[in-house]
């Protein structure tokens, strides 16, 4: 180096400088395009969660009624006329025997009349950043494409979409058969995982015996398994689920014997089932959180416990488990909203296609948020692609609320310790 | 008992414990709850335990199931019931000694073979003896080999292939775009949270990038589908990109799997103790030859543990394939066509009505079988360069 | 839990011991893994004395005195060996109860550690979990009184243990171990992390409780060991294996005047340690 003294070093210098300079600049791109990325992800949703449609109607609500009315402005008896004169008499006597007209709401027959006589259907679709750039674009072709049809801004996530079932027009469908579906399964989920996960969490810490080898041996053994289980693609835990809690468990699963369903039909892919499923996949989530969590509590507390005379599991109780709480509950909730957007262990377990009844209970079958999302973005229609997205950002939102809990949680946590 | 005494004792010498007092006594409640909780943490062996059980099972069905393939041959005369020889049709395929043959519902094994002339036994596994008439077809039973599962690069149920590469070759082809993408990108991500943002700069970029790895996998799978299809179309052509293709995929997933190998990253490099980078500065070198040339390598081991870890999650990874990759087994090596993944088939093939009692039900667990040790392999690898590395530093 | 201890003693040997003292050490080893930390300890504790264990650090004070109540048990490493006579009663005997062991023999720790629970719960705890069925709030009445400090908790026992004072929050520790109704209360080094002034007041605690308890304290405070200590035990390092041996032990007065070995008296006058 020494020799090296001199104009050369300086330029050696510099030229060092200038590499170091650009590799940084390398390592913070870097990092700045996992923040673009996520932006991208984001924008792209909601790009396609909103944005203008043409809506054609297949009979103008106009021509329905006199000039000089609307649709909207018509008393029940008028409405129910003019469906009457407008659907077949076969199909006005099925919506009359399924419940009389004089029982209906005016708006249930108005949706009646716009579902079996107007049947709007969305002839094109444009981005929300189309919509906002190009507004004047989008008018003008939809003037000149689209001459019978109405334009305006549809926001795909709304009130009526959350609430409404499964349905397979596009323009109707809502997520809320999915939503209580991935409720269900999450609880179910919850429920088997949380104390058994726990229970793992306090034998490993708290109770495993290190003293004797074969002991030693054993905990290791059931230690180094856990975090492998972890590792595990879902998709196995899928395949597991679909052996034992869809197929050798059938009985159990379907509810036959429980006299719920006839045996002759009884099938296994049921909410039960996913729900086992997703609590297998958690189950060494929570309990390696848990034992984190336990693993925080200071040794001085079950010192002073046991320094009392206390048993293990009155200190455990009362001292280890009160004041880990906190971590394990954030834990668990971390693990949950894990579970609650895992796709292909529920798809594999069986998850329905289609349904539009709401699940009831354990042996109803089931489909969830993401599978839902899962058969709306592989559908070939584009319009299935805006309610895939409104879908994502409901459940986004979901999680983020979720996670949002656990946040919470976890600072009141520091903040008492 | 002491602990009955009257509250105002206390202020009195306690009195002395004796033998009852401190003799050992029967805690069933202590012992149930250990013996529960024993339980709980046995049970994830028990989950093992299922997996390899339930995988295997169905795997040595996958390789031991019949199936019957028509020979184009059949019997040149009519058999009773009791024959033990027949003549053959000289047409179709050959066959051999101790091949099994079907004729209307009984099963045969050829015992020997002279020129058209079979001995066969009769009525094999169970199946009962009868007569058959002449021109009655032969079939022949075939099962999956695993020189056929291994040695082959074609998948395709309906014809009886099942050669595992097709599906493999997919597999590896996404994991292998995902980690070129994830690899360099999430290690420049960890040198730069741990050797140059500030305390601040980390703070809120950590949380962002956790943000990716929390995301759900199937609302990957549409960004891959919608923003990064599209997008490679329109750069390289459409004629070239297929609408489903392998390369859309992988960078997705390179996405996807980038936290982990940034997060884990940079945990090995903050590890790294502060007085090596000290000795390096106090030597001339940059910041950057610093970071480069004694940190990084420092941390090595704890880096490598990240790649594996991402791999493997690379390897299962499932609803981006399953969405975007394509649905038809295809072996390629060209990025830009429909490719489908191990994971993606076995999404594929169990989202039907799929019967118990099939061929593809018990593929679906030999793939299966395959995933898990091919995961399994890299995450005990990494574990075990993770414990090895943790020895160093304390 | 018995870690490995080998064991040889009968159950009843107490009929043929002293039950004068209220705790004797006999051949007591204590291993932590391949570790001695305690070589060949005998110590007859007397009753309703206050007795010190002083000694330069880590020559297993903190041991001898866990070794007392099995809480060296809880240490995953520990291994036992030799006999603790608690009212002729050898407390590592298989059929002994570690839990009840510890109920009868309190332990007060050097950092206070209060339960994070209100300052009534912290003392009723204990009694609670032993199934104490009198008037609990009469117990705590008199642990808190007896502890001297009633009279600045009476309007908080709702408050959190934790936003006591320090030197309050040891005398709570104090106050929840005698409310276990023990026999012996075992102290490591309990004023160490205070001030002078609540030192003081945990020094005149202890000889206040010498009317119902049997005391053991640890403390590296020669001058407190002085003030409040019928009998002291000078521990030291076995220079060979660095084991924890005991080198004298008497009454406090002659100890501290007329030190029979020349290690204690250069230990005393502050030559090492
Ligand atoms: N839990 C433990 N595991 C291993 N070694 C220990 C443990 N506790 C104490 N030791 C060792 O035993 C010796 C005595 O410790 P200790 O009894 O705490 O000493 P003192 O209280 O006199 O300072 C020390 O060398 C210490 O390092
Ligand atoms: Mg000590």
């Amino acid at each position: 180096m020494s020799g090296d003294r001199g104009p050369m070093a300086g330029t050696r210098l510099t030229r060092r400088y200038k590499v170091a300079a650009l590799w940084r600049n390398v390592f913070r791109a870097s990092t700045v395009v996992g923040i673009i990325v996520l932006g991208l992800l984001l924008i792209n949703i909601a790009n396609s969660a909103f944005g203008y449609v043409a809506v054609t109607n297949r009979v103008d609500p106009g021509d329905l009624v006199a000039e000089d009315r609307a649709l909207e402005d018509l008393d029940h008896a008028e409405l129910v006329a003019i469906l009457e004169v407008n659907i077949s008499k076969g199909l006005f006597r099925k919506l009359a025997n399924e419940k009389p007209f004089a029982e209906r709401e005016r708006a249930e027959v108005l949706g009646l009349i716009y579902e079996n006589v107007v049947k709007p259907e969305v002839a094109k679709q444009w981005t929300l950043l189309e919509s906002i750039t190009k507004r004047s674009e989008i008018v003008a072709e939809a003037t000149t494409a689209y001459p019978s049809a109405t334009l305006r801004f549809e926001s795909w996530l709304d009130v009526a979409f959350i609430t409404s079932p499964q349905s397979s027009d596009a323009v109707k469908a809502g997520i809320r058969t999915a939503l209580l579906g991935s409720l269900w399964t999450i609880a179910i989920a919850i429920v088997f995982a949380f104390p058994i996960g726990v229970g793992a969490a306090i034998y490993l810490e708290e109770y495993a015996d290190h003293a004797r080898p074969a002991a030693r041996a054993i905990n290791q053994v059931i230690q180094t398994n856990i975090s492998n289980l972890a590792g595990v693609p879902s998709i196995i835990y899928g395949i597991l689920g679909l052996a034992v809690f869809v197929r050798v468990l059938e009985p159990l699963t379907s509810g036959a014997i429980f006299g719920l369903t006839d045996s002759t039909t009884a099938n296994g892919r049921t909410i039960i089932s996913a729900g086992l499923t997703l609590g297998l996949l958690i189950l060494p989530l929570i309990i390696i959180n848990s034992q984190e969590a336990i693993r925080a509590v200071p040794n001085s507390l079950r010192e002073a416990a046991f320094g009392l005379g206390a048993t293990r599991w009155q200190t455990v109780w009362s001292h280890v488990l009160p004041n880990a709480m906190p971590g394990i509950l954030t834990g668990t909730i971390l693990s949950v909203s894990r579970a609650m957007g895992e796709t292909a262990p529920l798809v594999v377990v069986g998850a329905s296609t289609y349904i539009t009844a709401d699940p009831s209970e354990p042996f109803s079958k089931f489909t969830t948020l993401p599978i839902q999302i899962y058969q709306w973005t592989t559908r070939p229609q584009d319009v299935f692609r805006n309610i895939a997205a409104a879908a994502i950002i409901a459940l986004l939102m979901l999680l983020l609320s979720m996670n949002g809990v656990a946040i919470v949680l976890r600072n009141r946590f520091s903040k008492r310790t | 008992m002491t602990n009955e005494k009257d509250a105002t004792t206390l202020g009195v010498a306690s009195e002395r414990a004796t033998l009852a007092a401190l003799r050992k006594r029967p805690r069933i409640k202590e012992t149930l709850i250990q013996a529960f909780l024993f339980v709980c943490g046995a049970l994830s062996i028990l989950i093992t335990i299922g997996i390899v059980y339930e995988l295997g099972k169905e795997s040595a069905l996958f390789f031991t199931r019949k199936q019957w393939e028509q020979t184009n041959k059949a019997i040149a005369w009519d058999m009773d019931a009791g024959g033990t020889t027949v003549d053959v049709t000289t047409s179709g395929a050959a066959l051999r000694v101790d091949d099994l043959i079907l004729l209307n519902q009984e099963m045969m094994r050829v015992v020997s073979i002279e020129g058209t002339r079979l001995t066969v036994e009769r009525g094999i596994d169970g199946t009962v003896s009868m007569a058959h008439s002449k021109d009655t077809p032969i079939q022949v039973a075939t099962e999956v080999t695993l020189r056929e599962f291994f040695g082959t690069t074609e998948w395709n149920p309906q014809i009886g292939r099942f050669g595992i590469w097709a599906l493999v070759n997919a597999t590896m082809m996404t994991s292998l775009i995902a980690l070129a993408v994830a690899l360099p990108l999430g290690l420049s991500v960890a040198i730069y949270l741990s050797e140059y943002a500030s305390e601040k700069a980390r703070a809120t970029l950590k949380p962002i990038l956790e943000v990716l790895a929390g995301v759900p996998t199937v609302v990957y799978g549409y960004f891959a589908l919608t923003f990064m299809t599209p997008l490679l179309r329109s750069i390289i052509g459409q004629d070239i990109v297929e609408v489903y293709n392998t390369a859309s995929a992988g960078l997705v997933m390179g996405i996807l799997i980038l936290p982990i190998v940034s997060s884990m990253s940079e945990d090995a490099l903050s590890a790294v103790p502060n007085s090596l980078r000290e000795a390096a500065y106090g030597l001339g070198a940059t910041k950057l030859e610093t970071a480069l040339k004694v940190v990084v390598p420092a941390a090595f081991s704890g880096i490598a543990a990240a790649f594996l870890v991402a791999a493997s999650r690379a390897i299962g990874e499932t609803m981006i394939v399953a969405v975007a990759a394509g649905a038809g087994p295809n072996f390629t090596f060209n990025p830009f066509r429909a490719a489908e993944t191990m994971t993606g088939h076995i999404v594929r093939i169990s989202g039907g009505d799929l019967s118990y009692n099939s061929l593809d039900y018990n593929s679906l667990f030999a793939i299966g079988l395959m995933l898990f040790f091919m995961t399994l392999g890299l995450n005990v690898v990494s574990q075990q360069i993770v414990k090895r590395f943790r020895e160093v530093y304390e | 839990m018995d870690n490995g201890r080998i064991h040889t003693t009968k159950l009843d040997s107490w009929q043929d011991t002293n039950v004068t003292y209220a705790i004797e050490a006999q051949g007591l080893n204590v291993y932590y893994d391949n570790f001695r930390a305690l070589k060949n300890v005998d110590l007859k504790i007397e009753r309703h004395k206050v007795t010190a264990i002083i000694g330069p650090s880590g020559c297993g004070k903190s041991t001898v005195l866990r070794a007392f109540n099995r809480m060296n048990e809880l240490f995953r490493s520990a291994r036992t060996e030799g006999r603790v006579l608690f009212n002729g009663l050898d407390i590592y005997h298989d059929q002994i109860d570690p839990v009840e062991v510890r109920r009868h023999i309190g332990m007060v720790f050097q950092k206070p550690n209060p339960f994070p629970k209100s300052i009534y719960e912290n003392v009723a705890w204990g009694a609670r979990i032993h199934g104490y069925r009198g008037n609990m709030d009469d117990l705590v009445y008199q642990a808190l009184t007896q502890a001297a400090l009633w009279d600045e908790v009476k309007d908080k026992l709702g408050q959190s243990g934790l936003s006591l004072s320090g030197g309050q929050q040891q005398r709570l520790c104090i106050a929840r171990t005698i409310a276990t109704q023990p026999e012996i209360i075992l102290m490591d080094e309990p004023a160490s992390a205070l001030d002078p002034i609540a030192t003081l007041r945990i020094e005149e605690l202890m000889r206040e409780l010498t009317n119902n308890y049997t005391i053991i304290v640890v403390t590296h405070n020669m001058q407190q060991a002085g003030r409040v200590s019928d009998n002291t035990a000078f521990f030291s390092l076995d220079e060979t294996d660095r084991a924890g041996v005991l080198i004298e032990y008497g009454p406090t007065l002659r100890i501290f005047s007329n030190p029979a070995s020349k290690m204690t008296e250069d230990y005393i006058t502050g030559r090492f340690g």
